[in-house]
């Protein structure tokens, strides 16, 4: 993007020769780049203290805001030295809850409790499906219009109870709630990069379906570049790229779930919805999202984003049989996770 | 529309702060792109984290992965790192991960490195100073440090370990023992200090963090942290409470995120941050880019003690020259009497360590 270029062009020209600095004194809203708030909910967690740090960095945003029950003044203290343009500001408990969201234009949310092994996301469902209840209620009431990154598992069923919740309260905006799915989109790159012996630099992969297990389906007949690996071998990535979040909390062995990937991953894809929003044009991500590319009422599939969040939610595309297979298999898992989230946001 | 190079746009936009490109970098000749680049091969550099599955180990694991100038990563500590290198390891760059575990390991870790950063050890707790570290963090260091000189001895170090007034010196000691010590090569980190004075000042001044650069010398912790602010660029006065309120907030940085932490620990996400700012620009000087200037604590002689963090240039070699602190004020006089007169100590603790 030549924005970015053009971004880190300035800023190295102005390291190296502030021979204009008597303008600087006016300080630098002068800066072309719009002002973006992004807030963190859990930003004191194991995967938003890394996200935080990510997103500190990132020259899009403009206002950082960490929450969480506990544990983010000291979070914010830490990363509000860091040297770059973003003002932090660290909120504890539910009653700040409000300040935390009031004005932001994207919400990530990566509360909640990780798996232990032999757990599937699934598992995690009683505690973190009431978590993202009362989040979202809080950002219908003070943030309506604000982009939703769900990192929250189990995604399949978090993704619906935002949705109901915003219903409820009459702010739901289906261009503007993400189920984060671009963690299985990174582990599908690596993962298939290794095998086709080629830099994953160059490498492109579709991921679609959802976010557990077999729900998630790596489209490798339309990977690039083309690499014609053999059934068997595309067989086992699809499986590792379905397995990827279980392999790290197995390597764990109790002691959390993937933690600086998936902060890596959700600050890839907010870092895009931040570009979507400010005009950049051609930003596809794969995202969960309200879709009817299926029956299914959500969907992860590539959308193009924009400055109202989707803008466009593209077709799968050719798929292989064995892909077909892995589609139809999928679904019912699908149908039933996201039924589920709709019944709890409608009982509770 | 090119997915994959967006891809890498975003990643680079990411950590853009942290590698900036570099226009100083020399014409590349036909042979300055052999060093670094062999036909089909990524270029990049081997580097290890020793303490990478703690506070600042892990975020410090992240950032390196996504180092374009990383090829390969090596994660070491006690315990844990199985699952620390499992998560990284999915990241889709181009460094190759690979982890080991426990002191048995530790030789392989660091077979080959071009560059041994080293977070580990405990952090403090509220009421400690960086030196009730001492006890413990010192032994670690010296076991570290006794691997470096069996597998890597010419990779250039980058000591975090705190008390770092105190443990380069252990480092050195431990490095001359082995016939291996090497000036150029070991570097005691004190960007996070710079990064804090570049914030606090901006703050005040109502800048970008981005455009201010404050020199800060002489040691890493509290008095003997000195900051430059007659030296800041964009050149700006100060009032004379601004300077005390700016050198004691910046001296007491890491004290002010132990106190917010409540017992939890110290500077863990800022330190990962200075310590890559900081790592990459020790790559881009073992690449050979021209100018790179950055403040640690190196041997030095620019004042009578053995050790003092300031500007130095990173090159092929490492630290390969300390430039002159230039001119200080009163104030700044001052407070470097008191700041050498602490880490003439610190310093004289750590040698003595070693030599007992």
């Amino acid at each position: 993007m030549r924005t970015v270029l053009l971004r880190s062009l300035r800023s190295a020209a102005a390291r190296s020769a502030p021979s204009n600095s008597h303008l600087l004194r006016r300080g630098f809203s002068s800066e072309s780049v719009p002002e973006r708030k992004v807030a963190v909910l859990g930003a004191a967690g194991g995967i938003g203290q890394p996200l935080a740090l990510l997103m500190k960095i990132n020259p899009l945003v403009s206002k950082l805001s960490l929450y969480d029950i506990a544990g983010t003044p000291g979070v914010a203290a830490d990363v509000s030295h860091i040297n770059t343009r973003s003002e932090v500001a660290g909120y504890a408990g539910e009653d700040q809850l409000g300040q935390a969201l009031e004005g932001a234009d994207l919400v990530i949310i990566p509360a909640g409790v990780p798996r232990k092994p032999g757990m599937t996301r699934d598992d995690l469902f009683n505690i973190n499906a009431g978590i993202v209840k009362s989040l979202c209620t809080a950002i219908a009431k003070y943030c309506p219009n604000a982009i939703v990154n769900m990192i929250s598992n189990p995604v399949n069923s978090t993704v619906p109870i935002a949705a109901e919740v915003f219903k409820k309260a009459g702010t739901y905006d289906e261009r503007k709630l993400f189920g984060v799915t671009t963690l299985d989109v990174v582990r599908a790159k690596t993962f298939y990069a290794g095998k086709a012996n080629v830099p994953v630099a160059g490498v492109d992969v579709p991921v679609v379906g959802g976010h557990a297990g077999i729900t998630i389906l790596p489209l490798f007949s339309q990977a690039s570049p083309q690499a014609n690996l053999p059934e068997d071998v595309i067989k086992a990535l699809t499986k590792r790229t379905q397995d990827g979040g279980t392999e790290v909390v197995e390597a764990k062995a109790g002691k959390g779930s993937a933690t600086l990937s998936m902060a890596y991953a959700g600050a890839v894809f907010a870092d895009a919805c931040l570009e979507g929003l400010n005009g950049v044009p051609n930003i596809v991500q794969c995202s969960f999202v309200q879709s009817s590319v299926t029956e299914l009422p959500f969907f992860a599939s590539k959308v193009i984003l924009g400055k109202n969040g989707v803008e466009k939610i593209l077709d799968l595309g050719p798929l292989s049989d064995y892909e077909q297979e892995g589609l139809e298999k999928l679904k019912p898992e699908l149908k039933a996770s996201i039924e589920k989230g709709i019944k709890f946001a409608n009982e509770n | 529309m090119q997915p994959a190079s967006e891809a890498n746009q975003r990643i680079a936009r990411i950590s853009a702060h942290l590698h900036p490109p570099n226009f100083q970098m020399e014409e590349s000749s036909g042979l300055r792109r052999a060093n670094c680049r062999a036909k089909g091969a990524a270029p990049g550099f081997k580097v290890a984290i020793l303490g990478a599955a703690g506070g600042i180990g892990q975020p410090l694991a992240m950032l390196m992965k996504i180092n374009p100038l990383v090829s390969v990563l090596h994660l070491y500590d006690v315990v844990n790192t199985p699952g620390v290198t499992a998560d990284i390891s999915h990241m889709d760059t181009g460094a190759v991960v690979r982890g080991f575990l426990g002191q048995p390991q530790l030789e392989e870790a660091l077979a080959g490195m071009d560059l041994v950063i080293i977070p580990a050890g405990v952090p403090r707790k509220p009421g400690m100073t960086r030196d009730d570290l001492f006890n413990i963090n010192a032994g670690i260091v010296r076991t570290l440090c006794e691997g470096i000189v069996k597998s890597c001895p010419k990779a250039i170090v980058n000591l975090i370990s705190n008390p770092v007034n105190s443990t380069v010196p252990i480092a050195a000691e431990v490095f001359k023992r082995a016939g291996t010590y090497c000036p150029k090569r070991l570097l005691g980190v004190t960007m996070l200090d710079v990064v804090r004075a570049n914030t606090f000042v901006a703050e005040v001044l109502g800048l970008d963090p981005r455009e201010v650069d404050v020199p800060v010398i002489g040691g890493h912790a509290g008095v003997t942290i000195l900051p430059l602010l007659s030296q800041v660029k964009p050149p700006c006065s100060f009032t004379p409470q601004e300077i005390d309120q700016l050198t004691l907030r910046i001296q007491n940085g890491g004290t002010e995120v132990v106190e917010a932490k409540a017992g939890t620990g110290s500077a863990t996400l800022s330190m990962a941050y200075a310590a890559v700012k900081f790592a990459d620009a020790c790559l881009r000087g073992l690449r050979g880019d021209a100018g790179i200037v950055e403040c640690a604590y190196v041997a030095s002689q620019v004042t009578e003690l053995p050790f003092f963090a300031s500007k130095v240039r990173l090159g092929r070699t490492g630290a390969e020259e300390v430039l002159p602190l230039g001119p200080l004020n009163e104030y700044e006089r001052a407070g470097l009497e008191k700041a050498k007169q602490e880490l003439a100590e610190s310093i004289q603790k750590g040698v003595s360590f070693i030599k007992k």
